[in-house]
């Protein structure tokens, strides 16, 4: 599957497998042009996914072969064993978590999950949580508090769900208690938006010591669809509004609104998830080994600094 | 120093001399239409004898019921700005601009504090819904913020009244991390045993409900109030069906759960007073009108 933009890349590819096959029929030696090709394809493709605007990378973080949750857990982890349900209503789908060792440290994992065919997606709900998911997810974090271990967040929702039982449930209240309790957790806590960061959906478990975006994500306070449809009063703006969000990883680091940006394989996570896989895996290392530094009332003081620093206004 | 041992100090310069006078001589109901004086209802803080509609009303009115004219506006000087340069039918810097003139307000929100009774003092964070639907900037994130400090650094307990629509979309992701600005300030004040209240008015939904609206350690609402976290037509759209009545109500919170209680604005001042001389066991100062508690059957 490729993307509009992903023409130019396509199409020199095509050239490509176009000469391979003169090559192969009429004996004719294609060696340089081939060649040549191949230099314009790199140069191309660096061109191509260096410059991606927003809506351009809103369309990334949705691509159907990105890793999800389960596959960073999978691939970055060891001895994952899932625990289920809020000990309140039930289990949501939509939110997966549990302890699991992370090159010999252990670390409590806990991410939203999309699914990977209509099936799936149903039963994962396309990765919106209900309150019960945000109730589950504190439950973990606040059992990993209790054995003093570090807690790493991967976000990846199209939004809270919108519902009949959501609202029933308190949708808000369990978001909003999430955001009062991660704020003072006394362990170590790092999020990476790994996708989609749609809304309180989104930071319902994004409070962090660390919050990173992976190069293709986006993080904002609504879909460019949706702010498209209630500013602009129609669905067609949904590119302009994603420039205008300043949703980007980019963007958001600018703004300080996030502490840094994790970068993917060139094409994007799915194009090469291995590779994903393992500079995810060095960079949380990394922030893990200098979080544990740092005693646990040092960790809520600047946690709590840095959130209250966010906000752009002017003081006369 | 505990929050309630604090008494009044001296007397608080009012910094407003506001009586809200009537635009008219007469206030026609908007829901049952009966015709009062419009001084009348005013004294009854803007609700319909007749049908008990509580007519939307911004801070200036809600202080005033509060507080009659013993308060002081803080943090007045805080205004917005347009970080991200956002335009969609129109810019947002022209928005502010226009909104500003045309409800003589800054922002979404002002904080005021003052006597709510001889003996108690209290910081108020209330938001004006006709300021861009009472949306949630920086501005509001950070007036709330310092509502909180202040409430801490003098010992006063902390109310916000909402009246929200969300998330303020024109500042994108700065809104949204007022959400979780507001909720870690929150945490702070719940340490050192503060009480903050969430008084919940119509309409709350989005990122307020999702943040502090829902973290009181008491959370009351006027009656007949809409509260959710997704709005009504959103569900409606996402369930292929129209919502039950009453659905997202301040009852349908109350029976689901989420609201302590509810409180006619009437009884707002009084029964405020009266929680918190409970809180800061003190001796109670009942009104005689006062209606008994419920016993047990
Ligand atoms: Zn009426």
């Amino acid at each position: 599957m490729a993307f509009d933009f992903e023409k130019p890349i396509t199409e020199i590819q095509e050239q490509i497998e176009n000469a391979r096959k003169i090559a192969e029929k009429g004996k004719v030696d294609m060696t340089a042009a081939i060649a040549e090709l191949e230099t314009k394809l790199e140069q191309t493709r660096h061109q191509v996914y260096e410059n991606l605007n927003g809506w351009q990378r809103v369309q990334m973080s949705r691509h159907p072969e990105r890793p999800y949750s389960l596959d960073y857990i999978e691939n970055i982890t060891q001895g994952f064993i899932e625990q289920h349900g809020d000990r309140n209503v039930k289990d949501d789908k939509a939110i997966i978590g549990g302890f699991a060792s992370i090159d010999g440290q252990t670390v409590m994992v806990i991410g939203q999950q999309k699914g990977r065919n209509t099936k799936m997606r149903q039963y994962r709900n396309f990765g919106m949580p209900n309150p019960e998911g945000y109730r589950k997810a504190l439950r973990l974090m606040k059992l990993a508090e209790k054995f003093n271990i570090p807690i790493i967040t991967l976000i990846d929702t199209p939004g809270a769900s919108p519902g009949l039982e959501a609202e029933e449930r308190g949708q808000g209240e369990a978001i909003a208690k999430n955001l009062l309790e991660m704020a003072v957790l006394t362990v170590p806590v790092i999020c990476v938006i790994i996708g989609e960061g749609a809304s309180g959906g989104a930071l319902g478990i994004g409070i962090g010591d660390k919050v990173l975006m992976l190069e293709n994500t986006w993080y904002s306070v609504i879909s460019p669809e949706s702010c498209s449809s209630i500013l602009w009063r129609s669905w067609d703006f949904k590119e302009k509004a994603a420039e205008c969000l300043k949703l980007t990883a980019n963007d958001m680091l600018e703004n300080k609104l996030i502490d840094g940006i994790v970068k993917e394989p060139l094409g994007g996570a799915h194009t090469n998830p291995n590779q994903m896989y393992e500079t995810l895996k060095s960079v949380l290392l990394k922030n893990l080994a200098e979080l544990k530094k740092l005693p646990s009332d040092k960790l809520i003081e600047k946690r709590i600094e840095k959130f209250s620093a966010m906000g752009a206004y002017t003081e006369a | 120093m505990s929050w309630f041992k604090r008494v009044k100090e001296g007397i608080t310069t009012a910094t407003k001399d506001k009586k809200a006078t009537p635009e008219g001589l007469w206030h026609k109901c908007s829901r049952c239409k009966k015709v009062l004086a419009a001084a009348d209802h005013i004294n009854n803080s803007w609700v319909c004898p007749s049908c008990n509609y509580h007519t939307k009303i911004g801070s200036d009115e809600y202080f005033h019921i509060l507080f009659e004219n013993d308060y002081e506006e803080l943090f007045s000087n805080i205004k917005p700005t347009d970080p991200l340069s956002f335009v969609d039918t129109k810019s947002y810097a022209d928005r502010l601009v226009d909104t500003q003139k045309k409800t003589g307000l800054d922002d979404a929100m002002k904080v005021a504090v003052g006597q709510l009774s001889e003996q108690q003092k209290l910081v108020v964070a209330c938001m004006d819904f006709n300021f861009i639907g009472g949306s949630m900037g920086s501005v509001m994130g950070e007036k709330i913020s310092r509502a909180i400090d202040y409430g801490r650094e003098h010992k006063l307990p902390v109310m916000i009244i909402s009246k929200s629509g969300g998330a303020r979309m024109m500042e994108a992701a700065f809104s949204l991390m007022q959400m979780a600005k507001t909720s870690a300030k929150l945490a702070l004040l719940a340490k050192e045993g503060i009480p903050y209240i969430s008084y919940i008015t119509d309409p709350t939904t989005g990122g307020v409900t999702a943040s502090f609206a829902m973290l009181g350690d008491f959370n009351i609402a006027e009656p007949e109030a809409l509260i959710g976290f997704a709005g009504p037509r959103v569900i409606k759209e996402t369930i292929g069906k129209d919502l039950p009545k009453g659905f997202q109500s301040s009852e349908f919170l109350l029976e689901h759960g989420f609201v302590d209680f509810i409180l006619n604005r009437t009884e707002a001042k009084a029964k405020l007073t009266q929680l918190l001389d409970l809180l800061a066991n003190r001796k109670l100062n009942l009104h005689t009108e006062e209606k008994e508690a419920p016993k047990s059957e």
